[in-house]
């Protein structure tokens, strides 16, 4: 029983830190027509980051700085936003296809980067070293994860709040006029690439503060970590879920990450033994299967965007 | 007709756009007096769209220089010049789909607060104020373009006509001096014609001028005054209503219809 329900903290823990980043997501495709297909560049941004930032000195490692945990997440976050920053100065004139293209590079970039500077990000192996927050006060793993889980619903929370509050605000029917017609919202007087650049940044920071949290829970962070397989989940999440509608992007995330881990399960204990050696591989065709029969039958995704009308006023 | 207060509200000196090696614009010079509702023919492809995305600064433009009442306008962009109250519509309506019409005509005001990062958190209630007053002008100018019952529809799924209807309503939002009207008319029924035609003379009565593109010869000869023909990208025709009435050569020539002289 107690195997169970902690094995439910961790499965929550985890799909609700990719939620953070599935909103990240959101609110750059879904509310603004961004396709970012380097997600994983800025989730691994600001894992390394927040490692970096607050963990302690390790050989092979760039920073070990110890700073308390809230700064060095929000440092995390800052970082992967100023490279959402120069990577968004650089691309946000392309359009849909470019731009995905471009960001899927930079997300190869990173990737290489970071397995490969063994001086800097400990390479393949990975980066250690990090305390996570509180840990040396609780000795009981349970309620450490409890508490961690609390902390991640809280951010998760803080961050659907937030962009709802800025979705239904005069900056999100801005975002959404630039998603459905950028020539026509400056001949309104809007500024286009200004906006797109804050919408990409702001989306990237919330990838970033995933990341940050992902690698604390961990108290590690690898280039496996950030693979562009991570992009692809977290794009799935989105498109279940609905994109421009963040419950929708959060009920997407627990769906795909739930037959995710379901899948592996269900292969790992019942399938031949020759098919378990594939399981990874089988999960990614699942997955697969999934994106195209929603973009068939149920394009705007389980829970589609819904109009703004006028509420009050009237 | 229309209230000529004798100053120019745009004023357009050798204007030359191209595409490639193509020249869809060859070296127009034109004013546009303020306070009337100039008329803008030509046959298809004589390049008046190009040359209202070129005053928009939607395309570059490879000479030429345009002022807007006095001021210099040259290779400003079109947020600029909405800024600077110069607005257009589109030959194919544009609207903002998946966003209720309402939306679309909310969008436009420059200058609200609540278009930023942190003030949807932090100014709330100015906000909501400014909201509140927004909403009334729109609903306002909705009523005024006949849409107000459409207010929270899916601006995607009206009809054309009433999309060029949106596209108006949209501009008007932004108090503009002088607007550009891409073929208004064109696609919409008569009845909404009719409306949309009463409400820019209503507009210039009030002080707006327009310049409008239009195929619709009854529309251009009983409501346009004075009236440009471009035809190759060149101007062939500047004159009164009335003389280019009595210029059937040009008409026949260049649009192929006769008109109705009633
Ligand atoms: N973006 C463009 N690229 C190349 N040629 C263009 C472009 N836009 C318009 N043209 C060409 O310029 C000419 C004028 O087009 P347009 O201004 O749309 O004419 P009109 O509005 O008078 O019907 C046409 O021959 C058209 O094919
Ligand atoms: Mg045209």
């Amino acid at each position: 029983m107690i195997g169970i329900i902690s094995y439910a903290v961790f499965f929550t823990t985890i799909a609700a830190i990719l939620a953070i980043a599935v909103l990240g997501l959101n609110f750059q495709w879904g509310n603004t027509g961004l396709f970012n297909g380097g997600v994983a560049a800025f989730f691994g941004a600001g894992a390394y980051a927040t490692i970096m930032l607050g963990g302690t000195p390790q050989p092979d490692q760039l920073g070990g700085f110890g700073l308390f945990y809230p700064l060095a997440l929000i440092g995390g976050t800052i970082i992967a936003g100023a490279l959402a920053w120069v990577v968004g100065l650089l691309t946000l004139r392309l359009r849909h296809d470019y731009l995905a293209i471009s960001t899927f590079g930079v997300a190869v970039a990173f990737e290489t980067v970071v397995r490969n500077a063994s001086g800097f990000s400990g390479g393949a192996l990975g980066m250690r070293g990090f305390e996570r927050p509180l840990e040396a006060l609780i000795a009981n793993p349970f309620f450490y994860n409890l508490l961690f889980l609390l902390l991640v619903a809280v951010v998760l929370l803080a961050v659907y709040f937030y962009l709802e509050r800025v979705i239904k605000s005069p900056f999100g029917r801005l975002l959404r006029a630039i998603r459905e017609d950028e020539v026509a919202a400056q001949s309104l007087g809007k500024n286009p690439s200004k906006i797109r650049l804050k919408a990409f940044v702001v989306g990237s920071m919330i990838m970033g503060m995933a990341g940050g949290l992902f690698a604390s829970f961990y108290a590690f962070i690898s280039p496996q970590d950030v693979l562009p397989t991570l992009t692809f989940q977290i794009w799935a999440m989105l498109i279940v879920g609905g994109a421009g509608n963040n419950k929708g992007a959060i009920a997407g995330t627990f769906i795909i990450w739930g037959a995710w881990t379901l899948s592996g399960w269900g292969l790992a204990n019942y399938a031949p033994i020759e098919a378990q050696l594939y399981t990874g591989s089988i999960q990614y065709i699942i997955i697969g299967f999934i994106i195209v029969g929603m973009l068939l039958w149920r394009p705007q995704g389980l829970f589609p965007e819904k109009l703004v009308v006028s509420q009050s006023g009237r | 007709m229309s209230v000529y207060t004798g100053h120019d509200a745009l004023t357009v000196k050798g204007l030359t756009v191209d595409f490639g090696s193509f020249r869809a614009v060859n070296d127009v010079s034109l004013s546009i007096k303020k306070g009337t509702i100039t008329g803008l023919i030509g046959p298809n492809g004589a390049g008046k769209t190009t040359f209202f995305n070129a005053l928009m600064g939607t395309v570059q433009p490879t000479a030429g220089t345009i002022a807007l009442g006095d001021k210099n306008i040259t290779g400003l962009s079109s947020d600029d010049l909405f800024a600077s109250g110069l607005a257009r519509t589109f030959q194919i309506p544009r609207p903002f789909k998946k966003m209720s019409v309402l939306e679309n005509v909310m969008l436009a005001p420059m200058q609200q607060v609540g278009e930023g990062l942190l003030s949807p958190l932090l100014k709330r209630s100015l906000i909501k104020e400014q909201e509140k007053k927004i909403r009334q002008k729109a609903l306002g100018i909705l009523d005024f373009v006949t849409l107000s019952k459409l207010a929270d529809h899916d601006a995607g799924k009206i009809s054309g006509g009433q999309m060029k209807l949106l596209e108006l309503a949209r501009v008007l939002m932004g108090d503009p001096d002088v607007i550009l009207l891409d073929e208004p008319a064109a696609g919409v029924n008569p009845s909404l014609t009719k409306i949309l035609l009463e409400r820019i003379e209503a507009l210039n009565e009030q002080g707006k001028t327009f310049l409008v593109i239009e195929h619709d010869m009854d529309f251009i000869m009983k409501h346009c005054d004075p009236i440009i023909a471009l035809a190759g990208g060149e101007v062939v025709f500047e004159g009164t209503a009335k003389e280019a009435q009595a210029n059937t050569g040009l008409l026949d020539a260049y649009l192929g219809t006769g008109f109705d002289d009633d």
